[in-house]
This record gives structure tokens, C-alpha cells and sequence, in this order.
């Protein structure tokens, strides 16, 4: 179980280093940083000056190192859009995101888990097919349009809540947060439910998918053959079968939460990472683009870690 | 040969194709029909969008800025004109940009699904059948690119070809980038599934007797294995063709996209998303119905193809 | 007092292409302490009959007819809520894979006392010592200690004891055991077999045993019930049908066992139904070009041996551990001998199948054909020449088969791949093949599904005798079919030796096979070789400890009727 835990631990690092020599390349070969930072009125030594201050003569290797220990000190570069430190304006901007995910994730896997249970249980009842058939037409559903359709009904026909922005926020020491206040808590309504409907919609499909395929299985017929009970068996016997593929992908599904927030973001003008990545895509500020897509890695990474001890939890036959 | 074609006339092989146990499960089952005959009509409409649509929207000659906002079945107010779907603020008849607009969402999606399926299936064969260090390598690779959802990918590969990109050229090969995002971030689905389905069938004994009749590598992968594969590649195909039209229409939502000469259907839908709180509901309502129609008719074929041809649920 | 009263029993499954029946009409009874027999080949019905009796016949099936009475109780029919009161409690069932049957997350302790609280309502402190005291009985040692264990820490063996414990947690009346050891060694198929029977005797449990080895049914049951595509045809004491048989069925089938005291010419055929096919071995012998060899030289010989495979790959270097698979083993087979090797399953013996046909690369040793050394790959001549002197006929004729392949290209491939033949030469040499085989030329333009298991096959035969080659390899070529249908395929190979003169080298682990066919018998054990003898020789005085045990443990089949055989 050690060496499990070690080897995935020293595969995430990989995953780290590869994906921060895809950033590191974005920096150094899209266009030119030179070109990017200095206007058009230059001379020589300016160039000259800026380009031993960044460290561009040195080599490849050399720069490679830099940045990463840069990036490990919370160095990311200077927006080019902006002109402040990048780690500045996410560490500005990750409240918004992670507030908004973290409501849409506990209501992906809270629904999603449970209606996934129910429609497997209840595969031919009436109430099953009809979830399964709006669950279709929510993975039919582009993102951006659950969004909008949601800010007609609730804020422009209905006006019961906010069509955009967090509504009053919070501070605390550097945290804006907007579970504090009502406004801050109807804000986060729409847009949760808009960014978790798809994933919810996957997990429900997956964990109902999983089940019925552990309700095939030999020990499933052999415990009903003991006479145990429906409930016993669904419970106990196929519900933790089924968890151990379904957490794996449920990790994923999480983390994708923090990226589809991009679209979510923009819907509702939500003041988070995404849609400043989004508006750095529009005007190619890279050294933005690379620092959201390390932010996004680590999530991934220390997601996936913890998906793996759980793992390991449930499932015996990774322990010995 | 010729003894061998004459037992099997063209009229018996239809025949025996309509009676297979897909084509039967197909004629029985209505929602399959519903799904493909809206497909096929709105594929069909979008191919040949020039002779159905009635205006050309992208000809500007054709185009009235007095008959901008006129409400769907209603004479307009200024020159009386009609549209069966209105127009939009410049006068476009919305169906027509709705059929021309679907062209390209459909193209986008077939053309990037083609691109991850290919690419994913010759890597999965590869992976599976090889194994170790390029099994390894191919699979780490798709295991980073899966940490990163496919819209996430598809948005940084437009931003760096965009970078890479003069600013005259980019409308231009907007289109092709769009594809090419899409599909690189599209083919892991495919290499997974097809990996895990070459290394059941490499293990069959049919492989081995290939093996031993001295058949190379190359014409046991292509020649044995890929036809035993293709049935989860079919349904993912499916699948991803609908997620590859909601994702070109994100993207455009986003404004990433196609350019707006070319509107997709997600162009079509953000020009909406202005008018709608304003009350010209219907440039941002058609647009929307007719994705959703689309995804959901794909969406739905996907998840029958899926269940027919899983042995398991027989 | 009769325990279980099954009459008429009929079961139905609907289906697209009309109605199947896939038990029509079956009666049988089941007394207490008695082990019921219920024999039959796939597709006969016997564990359809298992199933309807648990009422866990799946869907579409249900009991379109008869009934089933449990003490005179009528059961079937009883709603879900009722059959659960008595699945477990009254009726228990074993089936066939103890790797699947337990779940693997939960403990074995945890799965037992589960079924214990529920039948018996005991606290947990009493739930734990029947447990305990019911591991013991099925033999496992160290009770308490294994409770706490999960199913994957115990061997296939021990997880079928665990099995069999569960299904006694509650005192049942009737135990349905479904192919109980099919997955299973010989030595361990016949220590779960011995248990079964102690637990009949000890507890007058009434056992029925679903089977299609007419060895277990012989050897382990008091009465058998023998079915035919969905009826019984006989029924009777064990002595009685296995030793005299009434039915023409029983009569074929019981003809078709390979015995194992005695060596035949051929395996009688009474047929039955109309399902005996002809082989034209005639027609391919006037056609086949033998090559001459000397009879004194070996065709094949084979020096030192060696393969290893990785277990725990490990990402320092010289850490990983192996397993070694065949560790120094050479022969020599002679032109025209059929030379077996037997061994339980991981001795090895379809490795050694696989290296010397080049299937996996050598670790060490040797593989010379016809005075040519041919397990060296850069040697391109020698090898592509082998391969088409050597074929290969395998286990499974349901994967041998590419399912997406025409009949046609699949026997034509080996032909275009040698360029023997092409275009409509090619196809015309194809339909021959399958004339000679008895599939009929028509049979080309078809897939692989439309056949039953025999004649695919004889598809695999077909394509092995494509190249006419001098050396044929069967790895275990009929144990995944039924025995009348093995019978036929044995009777093929039997006449390709006579009249091609092929050599061949026959891989299986049923010795009473080996003894019909082989001339001389390797024994493998964990990768090495053992003992190499005459095939009679063997049997008659074997030398080693391990292959006498092997031969005791191989069923005996002496009350079977001798009716019909070509001895």
C-alpha cells in the first residue's frame, strides 16, 4: 500500500513538471516577451537589459529551473495585460472560483450519487425513465445556455434572484467570502446550480451505470441466493462495489468543476480565475494562461491524491 | 469468387443486414427512429443549406436594415416582409442564418471527431497491443491531458495558436484551429477505451493463429484487431460528436471561436443572449432549440447505440 | 419424507425469434441425504432446473408450466417476498466461479455472519462462533484468523470451502450445487467433491449436482437425471443409468467418455439427433503431399528450455520478481508421433506449446525442426519456412476465431500469407477445405457466430491443414466442448495422424484424453519436467510420486456400460 501511495506520489510530481514545461514554453515560445512587455518605442538596450533581467540569454535548462523555482515561491510572472504580478490578481480572483465550485461539486455528488442509486434500483419504474430522459437532455444542454435560460426565468422574469457578480462579499483577512451574507448566498444559487448540472448529470449516469453492472455480478446472485434482503443487497453488497470506480471519475468530474467555471464565470460575470483566464485567452496574456493552468494542475493533482487514498480505503485488495 | 458472389446477391445481403440483431433492435425501438430521422433531417437541411435556406444571410445585397427585428411570422412594420423565425438586428432571416450556422457546427464536429478518432484509435491500438514503454508513455500522456478538461485544452490551444498567429491570418484559420482544438482534446477517450479493448482481443487465440501463420505486427493490428474494436469506438463517436458541437458552440459563445463572418450556432446564440432581456426573444430561442435538438437527437442514437450493441444487456 | 418434488417443470424465455424452451416437461424428486446427478451437455437445461428452483431464473425466463414442491410446500409460483424467506434458509445454492461468488470488499467473516444473523437471528458473539465452527467444518485452518480476511487472500480451493460454508450458514434442507469444481484442479476438484458428499451423509442434506463431467457424476452422485435439449430422457440410480443405460441419448453420451483404464481405436459415435458430420479424410489424403523423413531422426527436438515471466515489475533494476513458467525442459518428438504433455494448470505445458511454435520469444535453449534451427528470429528463411510446416489447433473455439472474419478469408490467410495459392484457385481450395471437413463450400461466405462450438472447430482444423503442414500443435483442443462433440474432434485428429502421418504435439490436462491419444506422455510439474514415458507405460507403472498421485486422482468411470465401444 506504501509503494501505491509513494509511486502515485511520484507520478503526480511528473505530472507537475511536465505540465510547468508546458507553461514554461508557453512563455518562451508564443510570441515574444520582449515584444509583449516593451512598447514599440525601444532601444537596443532596453532590450538588451530586459532580456538579462529575465534570464532569456541563459539556457534552456537554466531557465527551465528558474521558473520553476520561481513559480514554487508564488513567482508567476507579470501580466501583460496589467501589468501586475500574476499571483497578485489570482490570489484576488480564487475566492470567487472556489466558493462557486465547491457549492456546485456538493451538489454534483449529493444529487448525482443519489438519483444514480435510485434510477439503478428502480431501473423499469416509470420515475427512472423519466430522470433518465431529462438527465439526457441536461448532457444536451451546452453550459452557457442552462445559464442564461436560468438568469430569464429567476432574475429577468421572476426577479427572484441576481442575473450576475457575487452580491455583497465579505473579507476576511485577504478571503473575500459570500456565505456570510444573504445577498452573497442568493448570488451563488444560479450560477452553482448552472456549473453543477452537467457534472451532476454524468455522476448520476455513472454511478447508475456502475451499479447495474455490480447488480450483474456472481456475488450479487449468490447473495441473493443466501435469501439476504433487497435492501441488504443494494446497500451493503452492490453500493460499495459501486463507489470504486466511482470516486476515480468523480475526482475528475471535480476538477473539471474548476474549469468549466470558465463558462460559468462568464454568464454570470462572476469575478473569479476563470474569467480572468478567459479574458486572457482573448488578448494572449500568457504569462496568465500559464499560471492558471499550473493553479489548475496542483488542484487536479491534490485532488487525484486524495481520490487514491480513498481508494485504498475501500477497496482491501490495494492494502496488502 | 464469382460462385461465392452469386449466393450472395445484393437483394440477400440487404436482407440479411435489415434482419441482424441491430437493424432489428433499430426498427423497434421508436426513440432510435425519432433520434435518427431528426439527425438525418437536420444534417440534411445544413448540407444543403444554399438550396433550403430562403435568403442568402451572408450576401449583403440581400440584406434590409429596415426589416431588423422583425418578430417570427409577423409582416414587418416598415416593409412588410415576413419571416417564418423573424430577424435579427441587421435584417437576417433567422432561419437562414440558423441552417447556415449549423453547417458549420456540424462541420466543426464531424471534421474534430474524425481527427481524435483517428489519432485516438491508432494510438489506443498501438498502446494496447505493444505494451510496455510506449504503452506507458502514450497512457501518461492521456492521463495529464484527461487532468485537463477538454474545453480547458481546447481554449489553451486556441490561445497559443492565436499567439503563434499573425493578426491578419486569424479569422482565417480560425476555423481549422477550432478543429484542431477540439479533436487533440477529444482523442484520449478513444485511445483509453480502444487500449483496453485491443489488450482483451490481443489475448484472444485468433491473434495467437495470426501470430503463427507469421502475419507482421501492422496487418494484425489493422487487419484483425481494429474490426473487432469498432463498436465502442462507434458509440463514443457518437457521443463525442455531440460534445464536440456543444463545445464549438462554447467556445464561440466564449467568443474564441469561429469568427463572426462565419456565425455558428453558438454565435448565433451570444448575438441572442444581448436581444433577449430586451425582448427579441427569438434570435437567441431558435438558435437554442435547434442545438439542443441536435445534441439531444446525437446524444440519444449514442446512448441506444450503446445499450444495443452491449452484449451484456441482452 | 421427499425434501424437493419437481413435476413437469417447463421454462420458458420469449425472445424475438419466438419462444425458447429451455426446460420442457422435466420431473425429478430429491430425498434427504441423497446427491442428485443432473447430467446433461450445454444448452440441455440442467442449470435453467437450479435457477427456477431458487427463483432466480433471469429475465425474460419464468415457469410457464409444473410444479416445484419444497416438503410437500408448493413453491413455485411464491411471490418475491416469500422465496427470499426461503432462499438461504431451506434451499441453499454454490455456483460454479468461487472468484466471483464472494463480495471482495467485505471480510469472509463479515459475509458469514451477515447470512448466520439473518437466518438464525444470533447476537454477534454467537454469529462469530458458528462462523468460526462452520469454516472448520468445511476444512480451512486457522478459523478465527481467516475470518478476518477478504476474499482475495484466500486460494480458488478455499474460497469454494468458504462458499460452501455460506450456503450451510442456516441448516438448509436442499443444497443446488452448479458446476461446483469446473473451475477447479483435479486434487482440489476432488477434495470439494468429498465434502459435498460428507455434508449429504452427515446432515441428510438433499444435494442436487448440476454437472456435465460424467467423471464427477459417477464417482460423487446416488441418483442421475440425464437431460437432453430441455428434457430428461432418463433417470435412475447412478448404477443403473451409467452402467445400463435405456435411451439411445444416455447410451451416445456415456460411449463418448474417454475411459481411462483402456485404450480404444476410435471413439464410438452412436449418434443421436442427426449430428454426426462426415469427415472426408480420404479426399485429403489423395491430395496431400508428404514430404519424406527419415523415421529414425527427430522431427522436433527441443534442448533446455527456459521462459520466465515478470510478476512484481519493479522500477529498480534487478528487483522485479519472476515466475518461472518452464525451466529447462527438452525432448525429441519422432515423424508421426503424437507426443502429449500433461500437467495441472501453471505446470507450464501451454507454455512450452507457445515457445516452440514461437508465440513467445525464448528466454534460453533451443527449438530444431526437421534438422533446422528455427528459434533464432533472424534467421527470417528458416522461420517463415516453419511456420508453414507447423499448425496450431486451440482451446477455445469461440476466440480462435476472428468474430468479424468471413469463413472464407479466415482459412484463405494462411494460404495468402505462404503465397501458395491466389484469386480464384484460392477460393476454389478453400471450398475443398470446408467439403472435406464436413461444412459444405457454402459454409465460406459466413461468420464464425452462425457455427456451434464443433464445427468451429473444424473451421481451426480447415485452416491448419490451409498450408498442408507437417507438424500439428492442440493445446488443450476439446476441453471447452461437450464430450460427444469432443469425441468427433478426437476421432478427426486420430485420422489425420493415420492417414497424413502428422506429427503432434498434444497439450492437455485430462489424462484419460491423453491416454486415447498420445503415444508417449510428458508430465510437467511447476515448470519442469518430470517424467517422459510410453503412454502405456505411464499409466501402467508411473515412476514419480507426483504423476501416481495424478493417475489416482483421475476419475475411475468403472460402473460405465461398455456398450458400443471400439476397443
Amino acid at each position: 500500500m506504501f509503494s501505491f501511495l509513494i509511486r502515485r506520489v511520484l507520478q503526480a510530481g511528473l505530472v507537475l513538471l511536465i505540465v510547468g514545461f508546458v507553461a514554461f514554453s508557453m512563455f518562451n515560445f508564443v510570441g515574444d516577451p520582449i515584444d509583449n512587455m516593451l512598447g514599440t518605442e525601444r532601444t537596443q538596450a532596453d532590450i538588451d537589459r530586459l532580456r538579462t533581467q529575465l534570464g532569456l540569454d541563459q539556457p534552456f535548462v537554466v531557465q527551465y529551473w528558474k521558473f520553476l523555482a520561481n513559480a514554487v515561491e508564488g513567482n508567476l510572472g507579470v501580466s501583460y495585460r496589467q501589468g501586475r504580478p500574476v499571483a497578485e490578481i489570482i490570489a484576488e480572483r480564487a475566492p470567487a472560483t472556489l466558493e462557486l465550485a465547491t457549492v456546485s461539486a456538493l451538489f454534483a455528488v449529493g444529487v448525482g450519487v443519489l438519483l444514480g442509486i435510485y434510477t439503478a434500483i428502480r431501473r423499469d419504474g416509470l420515475v427512472s425513465h423519466i430522470i433518465m430522459s431529462v438527465s439526457l437532455i441536461g448532457v444536451s444542454l451546452p453550459t452557457f445556455l442552462i445559464g442564461i435560460l436560468l438568469i430569464y426565468l429567476f432574475s429577468v422574469e421572476l426577479d427572484w434572484l441576481p442575473s450576475f457578480g457575487r452580491g455583497e462579499v465579505t473579507d476576511l483577512g485577504g478571503w473575500t467570502t459570500g456565505f456570510l451574507t444573504t445577498s452573497g448566498l442568493k448570488a451563488l444559487i444560479l450560477p452553482g446550480i448552472t456549473l453543477g448540472l452537467f457534472q451532476m448529470t454524468l455522476i448520476m449516469r455513472l454511478v447508475r451505470s456502475e451499479m447495474l453492472e455490480v447488480l450483474r455480478q456472481d456475488y450479487i446472485r449468490f447473495a441473493r441466493a443466501r435469501g439476504l434482503s433487497e435492501k441488504a443487497i443494494n446497500f451493503r453488497h452492490a453500493l460499495k462495489n459501486t463507489l470504486v470506480p466511482v470516486i476515480t471519475v468523480t475526482g475528475l468530474q471535480l476538477g473539471s468543476i474548476i474549469a468549466f467555471a470558465i463558462i460559468t464565470e462568464t454568464v454570470f460575470q462572476w469575478p473569479g480565475v476563470g474569467l480572468l483566464f478567459i479574458n486572457a485567452v482573448q488578448f494572449v496574456d500568457i504569462p496568465v494562461m500559464a499560471a492558471y493552468l499550473m493553479l489548475i494542475s496542483v488542484m487536479f493533482v491534490a485532488i487525484n491524491l486524495i481520490v487514491d487514498i480513498l481508494y485504498v480505503a475501500i477497496d482491501p485488495r490495494l492494502r496488502s | 469468387m464469382s460462385e461465392l458472389q452469386n449466393t450472395l446477391s445484393f437483394g440477400n445481403r440487404l436482407k440479411r443486414t435489415w434482419n441482424s440483431d441491430l437493424c432489428w433492435r433499430f426498427r423497434h425501438s421508436p426513440v432510435a427512429i425519432i433520434s435518427f430521422a431528426v439527425t438525418l433531417l437536420l444534417v440534411l437541411s445544413a448540407v444543403f443549406a444554399p438550396i433550403v435556406a430562403p435568403y442568402n444571410p451572408f450576401d449583403p445585397g440581400s440584406l434590409n436594415l429596415m426589416n431588423g427585428f422583425t418578430p417570427p411570422s409577423t409582416p414587418n412594420a416598415f416593409t412588410g416582409d415576413q419571416f417564418l423565425l423573424g430577424t435579427d438586428d441587421q435584417g437576417r432571416d433567422i432561419l437562414s442564418t440558423i441552417l447556415y450556422g449549423m453547417r458549420i457546427s456540424l462541420f466543426v464536429g464531424f471534421a474534430a471527431v474524425s481527427l481524435g478518432m483517428f489519432i485516438g484509435v491508432t494510438l489506443g491500438l498501438i498502446a494496447g497491443y505493444f505494451g510496455g514503454i510506449i504503452d506507458a508513455i502514450i497512457m501518461r500522456i492521456a492521463d495529464i491531458q484527461l487532468t485537463f478538461p477538454s474545453i480547458l485544452v481546447a481554449l489553451l490551444i486556441f490561445g497559443v495558436a492565436k499567439g503563434f498567429t499573425p493578426v491578419e491570418y486569424r479569422d482565417e484559420v480560425a476555423l481549422w484551429v477550432l478543429i484542431i482544438a477540439i479533436g487533440l482534446s477529444d482523442w484520449v477517450q478513444f485511445a483509453r477505451v480502444v487500449r483496453g479493448a485491443t489488450l482483451v482481443e490481443k489475448n484472444k487465440e485468433y491473434v495467437q493463429a495470426a501470430r503463427l501463420i507469421g502475419r507482421s505486427s501492422g496487418s494484425i493490428i489493422f487487419g484483425h484487431i481494429l474490426r473487432n474494436v469498432m463498436s465502442p469506438v462507434l458509440v463514443i463517436a457518437t457521443i463525442s460528436l455531440a460534445l464536440a458541437i456543444i463545445a464549438e458552440a462554447t467556445l464561440s459563445f466564449l467568443g474564441v471561436g469561429v469568427p463572426p463572418t462565419q456565425p455558428s450556432l453558438g454565435t448565433l446564440i451570444r448575438i441572442g443572449q444581448g436581444f433577449l432581456f430586451s425582448g427579441e426573444w427569438w434570435i437567441l430561442l431558435f438558435p437554442a432549440v435547434t442545438l439542443l435538438s441536435l445534441a439531444l437527437a446525437v446524444n440519444l442514437m449514442g446512448d441506444w447505440l450503446r445499450d444495443a450493441l452491449n452484449p451484456k444487456l441482452k | 419424507m421427499t425434501l424437493l418434488d419437481i413435476q413437469n417443470l417447463t421454462v420458458e424465455y420469449p425472445s424475438r425469434h419466438g419462444v425458447f424452451k429451455a426446460v420442457s416437461g422435466a420431473s425429478l424428486t430429491v430425498e434427504p441425504g441423497e446427491i442428485h446427478g443432473l447430467v446433461g451437455e450445454s444448452g440441455a437445461g440442467k442449470s435453467t432446473i437450479g435457477a427456477a428452483i431458487m427463483g432466480l431464473l433471469e429475465r425474460p425466463g419464468h415457469i410457464a408450466g409444473g410444479t416445484i414442491a419444497f416438503k410437500s410446500d408448493l413453491i413455485s409460483g411464491l411471490d418475491a417476498v416469500a422465496m427470499q424467506d426461503l432462499r438461504g434458509k431451506k434451499i441453499s445454492m454454490i455456483f460454479q466461479d468461487p472468484l466471483t461468488s464472494l463480495n471482495p470488499l467485505l471480510t469472509v467473516g463479515e459475509q458469514l455472519m451477515e447470512t448466520i444473523s439473518l437466518h438464525l437471528g444470533l447476537s454477534q458473539n454467537a454469529a462469530q462462533q458458528r462462523a468460526t465452527a462452520l469454516l472448520e467444518r468445511v476444512g480451512i485452518p486457522d478459523p478465527a484468523l481467516r475470518l478476518r480476511q477478504y476474499p482475495h487472500q484466500y486460494s480458488g480451493g478455499m474460497r469454494q470451502r468458504v462458499v460452501i460454508a455460506l450456503a450451510l450458514c442456516s441448516e438448509p434442507d436442499v443444497i443446488i450445487a452448479d458446476e461446483p469444481t469446473t473451475a477447479l484442479d483435479v486434487a482440489v476438484q476432488a477434495q470439494i467433491l468429498d465434502l459435498i458428499k460428507d455434508l449429504a451423509r452427515e446432515r441428510q442434506v438433499g444435494v442436487i449436482l448440476v454437472t456435465h463431467d460424467m467423471g464427477v457424476i459417477a464417482d460423487t452422485t446416488d441418483r442421475v437425471t440425464v437431460m437432453y435439449r430441455g428434457e430428461v430422457v432418463e433417470s435412475g440410480t447412478t448404477a443403473q443409468v451409467m452402467g445400463a443405460p435405456n435411451h439411445a441419448y444416455t447410451k451416445s453420451l456415456i460411449a463418448a467418455v474417454p475411459r481411462p483404464q483402456v485404450k480404444l481405436k476410435r471413439f464410438s459415435q452412436i449418434s443421436y439427433g442427426g449430428r454426426e458430420t462426415r469427415f472426408a479424410i480420404e479426399d485429403i489424403a489423395r491430395n496431400w503431399t508428404r514430404v519424406e523423413t527419415q523415421a529414425d531422426t527427430p522431427l522436433l527436438s527441443v534442448r533446455n528450455l527456459e521462459k520466465r515471466f515478470p510478476i512484481a515489475k519493479s522500477i529498480f533494476p534487478g528487483h522485479s520478481t519472476y515466475l518461472t513458467a518452464v525451466d529447462d525442459v527438452s525432448f525429441d518428438i519422432m515423424p508421426g508421433e503424437v507426443f502429449g504433455v500433461v500437467g495441472e494448470s501453471g505446470s507450464g505445458k501451454s507454455t512450452v506449446a507457445r515457445l516452440i511454435s514461437g508465440l513467445y520469444p525464448l528466454d534460453k535453449g533451443t527449438v530444431e525442426f526437421a534438422g533446422q534451427i528455427v528459434s533464432d528470429p533472424r534467421d527470417k528463411a528458416a522461420v517463415m519456412q516453419f511456420r508453414r510446416d507447423i499448425q496450431m489447433i486451440f482451446q477455445d473455439p469461440y476466440s480462435s476465431l476472428n468474430p468479424r472474419m468471413r469463413v472464407l478469408d479466415i482459412i484463405a490467410e494462411p494460404i495468402r500469407h505462404h503465397k501458395i495459392l491466389s484469386g480464384s484457385a484460392l477460393t476454389k481450395r478453400v471450398h475443398e477445405l470446408l467439403e472435406q471437413v464436413g461444412l459444405g463450400a457454402a459454409a465460406a461466405a459466413k461468420f464464425p457466430h452462425e457455427f456451434s462450438g464443433g464445427q468451429r472447430q473444424r473451421i481451426s482444423i480447415a485452416r491448419a491443414l490451409a498450408t498442408q503442414p507437417r507438424f500439428l500443435i492442440c493445446d488443450e483442443p476439446t476441453s471447452a466442448l461437450d464430450v460427444s462433440i469432443q469425441a468427433q474432434i478426437l476421432n478427426i485428429l486420430k485420422d489425420l495422424q493415420d492417414h497424413l502421418g502428422l506429427t503432434m504435439l498434444f497439450i492437455s490436462h485430462d489424462l484419460p484424453v491423453v491416454r486415447q491419444m498420445c503415444d508417449r506422455v510428458a508430465v510437467m510439474q511447476k515448470g519442469r519436467l518430470l517424467e517422459l514415458q510410453d503412454t502405456e507405460t505411464l499409466f501402467a507403472a508411473p515412476q514419480t510420486d507426483y504423476t501416481k498421485e495424478l493417475l489416482t486422482l483421475m476419475p475411475h468411470l468403472e460402473g460405465l456400460s461398455d456398450e458400443g465401444l471400439d476397443i
